[in-house]
């Protein structure tokens, strides 16, 4: 058994020299083929931007010379890029109820840590965006789950620079909310560090899934920004759906979110930038019902949340940096008794749910609150560093913590559903030029979630290692 | 246990490979004369009380600029092939941009400037996301391609009067000059890169290029203020058939073809009172002779 772990070590340190010796790889990359560009310079390490990065993408993806128009490019040339990573990953859920058997039948249940490992696959993005013409630009990302299930992750349509004025940017569609540290360019692929815990926690029990600023949302974005991008503003009108389509969600309510942070030149350091965000809005509790069955669209009885938090990017020279996101949430007192999603989508408008019981919960005319229950509110942070050895090297540390400050009922444990997580992980780029990126990429992540395992006052701890190569082309 | 022992090892291994093998790229540029050049006093730049260090500059140079003009600053980087014009060969020492004389080197300024401005009608994006310092240091790090940064000083920036008021007469003695000094032959009568030379016109490596168009509305390379714009025709553009006219030009006439030179441009936020006077003066193109 040693002996054969020693071989697989080996394995693995005769890819990397393998992978340290790679010649230079020529692929298509959109942007950076574009403009000749290569991916570090926009890219902190690929897909995180850098300031240099953030304004382009601020300025509609321009850079803002005469090269912008696309009657510039070759009539060969077609924005698109493909993104995909294969992995191996290892999952470890600690307290899963498992079933006892005696004789052939089920005898009771006790808990297990359920370990699984192999091969698998993302899905499938394919990243097309550019400019229509000059100060016209769009963005289309069509995503696929790994199965090869396809939805429009991404879609808008965006006036640039109006009347000539960098402070007047106006974008409509769906699309990632103004998020400085942003999800969708996050550096970590496994199932619980692949996403910000901040941006999606909700109390253990609570229905409202529309707060998810790390969710691509529907709506009506105004931007606006400096010369040199270090003042920035965006204020966007969202439908209270999560970026569901068909407006199967909601129908009848809205949400905001409003940002702007502020860059400073602090030498040798680097620019220091400090912002503050909030999302406010209402969504719907009540969905009328047809046979008992909440009808899609048909969501009444809206309710308030909020999400308002710091945001903070510190550069230390040219190779640390720390990223600070915090949130206060609050949410109405109806969600966190569990209504919000009556309708609970299957991601294109169709409600999954096909029978009054296997619904979930509607706040139906007549519905009582129970004694026990209050509104919710919860603190989050997180800190995300980097170190950047070159452009073709990162190691990135990351931790949050999610804290319940009101539980949504009395009765709850004052930690429940309280989170602690850290991710820990590397990408390597074996190469780095204008036509395509690769990563090999190699990530731990690590959850801790008080309360919520089988039991009453059961923690649940999760871990996966997740390496892969991370390309895109 | 042991797999999860194992597992962290593997990471921790492929970490360090993943560290040896990215060794080399760095020291790529390490060589033993780049390290006694380092240690020379033209390794810095000055940015009015800022300065610039080479070897801190070597890191955003890798980052932002190598693709183009190339590891070795002779601006071949692996784009340069597609990019038209191509990138500057800082090999060279030659500069399109400057304050100083024609043929002399640029200031840390001059170089500076154009980082922060980048350069219309070329590939080279606008960098003012960098910070000063930074700018600085590419300064620095972009001065240790040529040998002649260690053999000659910088020029001396020209003397530039200061700009006087906007008068019909200066327009109309603006005019008289963009036809003595003939820069209808390659700008065109009307300033739109058509005069008879334009299509003959190549840079000093012999690429074709052309002159620039007033009338459409893209910025002056070296910057869109009026003192750029006198900057550009008194020290010439060098590596390209612009020459430098501060032997033909007095510095008060330099200042007249300035405003005439702004009427030929699209309107804009520097020229609404040289239109206006040229529109009442019923200017018409000069004659080519």
């Amino acid at each position: 058994m040693i002996s054969s772990r020693r071989s697989l070590a080996g394995c693995l340190f005769l890819l990397f020299l393998v992978l340290g010796c790679l010649p230079d790889a020529h692929a298509l990359p959109a942007f950076a083929r574009k403009y000749g560009l290569r991916c570090s310079a926009c890219h902190e390490s690929w897909p995180m931007l850098n300031y240099f990065g953030q304004k382009f993408k601020d300025n509609g993806y321009q850079l803002m010379n005469d090269r912008d128009a696309p009657i510039w490019q070759n009539p060969s040339y077609w924005p698109v890029t493909f993104r995909i990573t294969p992995i191996w990953h290892r999952v470890s859920t600690g307290r899963v109820g498992v079933d006892t058997y005696a004789g052939g039948a089920v005898s009771g249940s006790t808990e297990q840590r359920i370990e699984s490992s192999g091969f698998d696959l993302s899905g499938l993005d394919f990243h097309t965006g550019g400019t229509l013409e000059k100060n016209i630009s769009f963005y289309l990302l069509p995503s696929s789950d790994p199965t090869g299930a396809f939805h429009f992750e991404q879609v808008f349509g965006r006036l640039d620079n109006i009347w000539g004025s960098s402070w007047l940017n106006v974008k409509l569609g769906r699309f990632e909310l103004d998020n400085l540290l942003s999800e969708k360019r996050i550096l970590t692929l496994t199932g619980n560090g692949g996403i910000y815990q901040t941006y999606h926690f909700i109390p253990v029990g609570d229905g409202n899934i529309f707060g998810q600023i790390g969710d691509n949302q529907f709506g009506l974005e105004y931007m606006g920004h400096s010369a040199d991008d270090r003042t920035r503003v965006s204020a966007s009108l969202l439908s209270s759906n999560d970026g569901n389509v068909n407006l199967s969600l909601g129908s009848n309510s809205y949400s905001g979110f409003f940002t702007a942070s502020q860059a400073f030149d602090a030498g040798k350091l680097g620019v220091e930038r400090f912002g503050f965000y909030d999302m406010g809005g209402q969504a719907a509790t009540y969905y009328r019902t047809s046979g008992g069955v909440p009808i899609p669209g048909s969501g009444i009885g809206n309710k308030g949340f909020n999400r308002v938090g710091f945001v903070g990017q510190f550069y230390f020279g040219p190779h640390f940096d720390l990223q600070v996101v915090t949130q206060h949430g609050s949410d109405n007192i109806w969600f966190g008794q569990g209504f919000g999603n009556a309708i609970a989508t299957d991601g294109n408008g169709g409600a999954t749910c096909a029978t009054p019981t296997g619904c979930p919960p509607n706040n139906t005319p007549g519905t009582v609150l129970p004694a026990t229950a209050r509104a919710p509110s919860w603190n989050g942070a997180t800190f995300e560093a980097h170190y950047v050895y070159s452009p073709q090297l990162i190691f990135i540390g990351r931790y949050e913590l999610e804290r319940v400050s009101q539980q949504p009922n009395t009765t709850n444990a004052s930690n429940l559903g309280n989170i602690s997580t850290f991710t820990i992980g590397y990408r390597y780029n074996p190469f780095m030029t204008s036509r395509a990126g690769f990563a090999w990429h190699n990530e731990y992540n690590w959850l801790h979630q008080d309360g919520t395992g089988p039991q009453p006052g059961e923690n649940l701890n999760s871990s996966e290692l997740l390496i892969g190569f991370d390309f895109d082309f | 246990m042991r797999t999860k022992s194992f597992l962290q090892c593997s990471l921790l291994m492929s970490a360090a490979a993943v560290l040896a093998f990215s060794l080399p790229a760095k020291a790529q540029v390490s060589t033993v004369q780049l390290q006694a050049w380092l240690n020379l006093p033209t390794s810095t730049s000055h940015i009015g009380n800022i300065t610039g260090n080479a070897k801190a500059g070597a890191v955003p140079y890798r980052r932002f600029c190598v693709g183009c003009h190339g590891p070795l600053g002779d601006g071949n980087g692996e784009n340069a092939v597609w990019l038209d014009p191509k990138p500057r060969d800082f090999q060279l020492g030659i500069f399109k941009c400057r304050s100083t004389p024609t043929g002399t080197l640029p200031t840390d300024q001059d170089l500076f400037d154009a980082i922060s401005r980048g350069l219309d009608r070329s590939n080279m994006p606008i960098w003012n996301t960098l910070t000063k310092d930074e700018r600085a240091d590419l300064v620095a790090w972009i001065k240790h391609f040529s040998p002649r940064w260690q053999n000659e000083k910088a020029g001396t920036p020209i003397q530039i009067p200061a700009e006087p008021e906007v008068t019909p007469e200066r327009i109309k003695a603006g005019q008289e000059v963009f036809g003595r000094v003939q820069c209808w032959k390659c700008h065109g009568v009307e300033g739109m890169a058509n005069g008879p030379s334009a299509s003959t016109l190549t840079d000093d490596l012999g690429r074709a290029i052309l002159p620039y168009n007033f009338s459409d509305g893209s910025r002056p390379k070296c910057g869109t203020s009026d003192r750029d714009i006198y900057k550009i025709f008194m020290t010439g553009l060098d590596g390209t058939p612009m020459p430098s006219f501060s032997d033909n030009i007095k510095p008060d006439e330099a200042w007249d073809l300035v405003f005439y030179l702004r009427t030929l441009q699209p309107h804009n936020a520097y020229n609404a009172k040289e239109k206006q006077i040229a529109k009442q003066l019923g200017l018409k193109p000069v004659a080519a002779q």
